[in-house]
């Protein structure tokens, strides 16, 4: 009888502090959303990728072990205009017959403090792979967890834009990706 | 043809001929631009078109405040009562249109989505929210106005060689510099 409220009392004990460190993994893809601006003969444009998938395990507690990984599938793009979004498909920018999606895969999470962090990570267009460095907030309420940030690429290190659009005065070398991403927690194994 | 003419004053004629330089620009950019295929130069006309256009507003605002606060000059004795009639309404439906025309295509650049920044400085408010019908309507709306534009500035051209060629009358010297009437 003694052990056996041993091993009670020890697996609720195991089970409460698995209860604790929260695991935020379930990605909600319809609340989430991944943005883009960017400036176009001095104008700001907006744009967004209606389909991407994201894997994130984020654990405020255990950055170690923190993962993110998202996929952006690049015919989904919405540039703000028909005309445009024909064309970034195409061969001199996206090329996404050849290179359909782009991929973010975190390499690490850094606390900066607060709700702030920065992940790390390689971000790969076009076949050309890069190190970036994304500051995003986290929020916890509840079992949802948000994520929102925000990071700049300049198209031409990915070769975003070829020929006569390596002309950066007209549509912009900088661009802003922002991305928001709702997580619910875990529901914990047993 | 002795009498020395009457002719509109510095500020009138600088107006005049500068917003008929520019709708000289506006109008075949306007057209020119739109077919072209997609490219950076593409997107420059439609920013310069947009920044003409924006002007042509701005100068023919100031160009009716002049015209309500200054009498141009009188027309001859001389001149019929129908040409009188038709060259005031076509006065008045040149800046009409001249108001109304880049003012569809300021809303039509919202409509579309593509703020105007006048001379990429001046951010213009966008009036309406993106919507892609709107945005097509008033695309259309714009088009449509020009084709009426086109009209009447033939028609106003038309009426001057009229009265060069014709009457004989010194209606065009009105609106030129002096020294070129004998
Ligand atoms: C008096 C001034 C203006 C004139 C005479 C003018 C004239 C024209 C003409 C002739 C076209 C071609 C229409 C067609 O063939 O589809 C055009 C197109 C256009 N205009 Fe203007 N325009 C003026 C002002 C403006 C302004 C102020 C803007 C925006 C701020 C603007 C924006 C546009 C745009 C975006 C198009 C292309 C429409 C399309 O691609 O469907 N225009 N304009």
């Amino acid at each position: 009888m003694k052990s056996l409220l041993r091993i009670v009392l020890l697996s609720s004990a195991v089970f409460s502090s698995f209860a604790s460190a929260v695991e935020f993994k379930q990605v909600q893809a319809n609340e989430s959303s991944v943005t883009f601006g960017y400036k176009q003969m001095g104008v700001n444009m907006e744009g967004k990728f209606a389909k991407f998938t994201a894997q994130t395990s984020f654990d405020p507690a255990k950055l170690a072990k923190a993962q993110a990984r998202i996929d952006i599938d690049l015919s989904s793009i919405d540039t703000g205009s028909e005309e445009a979004n024909d064309e970034v498909v195409g061969k001199q920018w996206f090329n996404a017959k050849a290179f359909p999606s782009a991929g973010f895969i975190s390499t690490g999470v850094k606390a900066l403090g607060g709700n702030r962090y920065e992940a790390m990570g390689k971000l790969t267009i076009k076949g050309k792979t890069l190190d970036v460095t994304a500051p995003f907030t986290f929020q916890a309420s509840g079992t949802r967890g948000l994520f929102d940030g925000v990071f700049t690429i300049k198209r031409l290190d990915y070769n975003i834009g070829e020929g006569v659009w390596t002309d950066v005065s007209t549509v912009a070398n900088e661009i802003q990706i922002k991305f928001h991403i709702v997580l619910i927690a875990a529901p914990n194994k047993k | 043809m002795d009498t020395p003419i009457q002719r509109y004053n510095n500020t009138a004629m600088a107006l005049h001929w500068l917003v008929a330089l520019l709708i000289f620009a506006a109008f075949p950019l306007g057209v020119y631009m739109h077919d072209l295929p997609l490219s950076p130069t593409k997107l420059q006309y439609y920013s310069y078109h947009k920044w003409i256009g924006i002007t042509i507003l701005l100068l023919v605002i100031a160009r009716v405040v002049w015209r309500f606060t200054h009498r141009p000059p009188p027309l001859p004795e001389s001149t019929p009562r129908w040409e009188v009639v038709v060259s005031h309404i076509t006065h008045l439906a040149l800046y009409g249109l001249l108001i109304v025309i880049p003012l569809s295509g300021w809303l039509m650049s919202s409509a579309k989505g593509f703020q105007t920044v006048w001379f990429g400085v001046l951010p213009l408010p966008d009036l309406v929210e993106k919507n892609k019908e709107l945005g097509e309507l008033l695309a259309t709306v714009h088009q449509g106005l020009n084709v009426f534009l086109f009209l009447l500035v033939g028609m106003h051209i038309a009426a001057v060689i009229k009265h060069k060629f014709i009457d004989h009358d010194q209606i065009l010297e009105r609106m030129l510099p002096k020294g070129k009437s004998k």
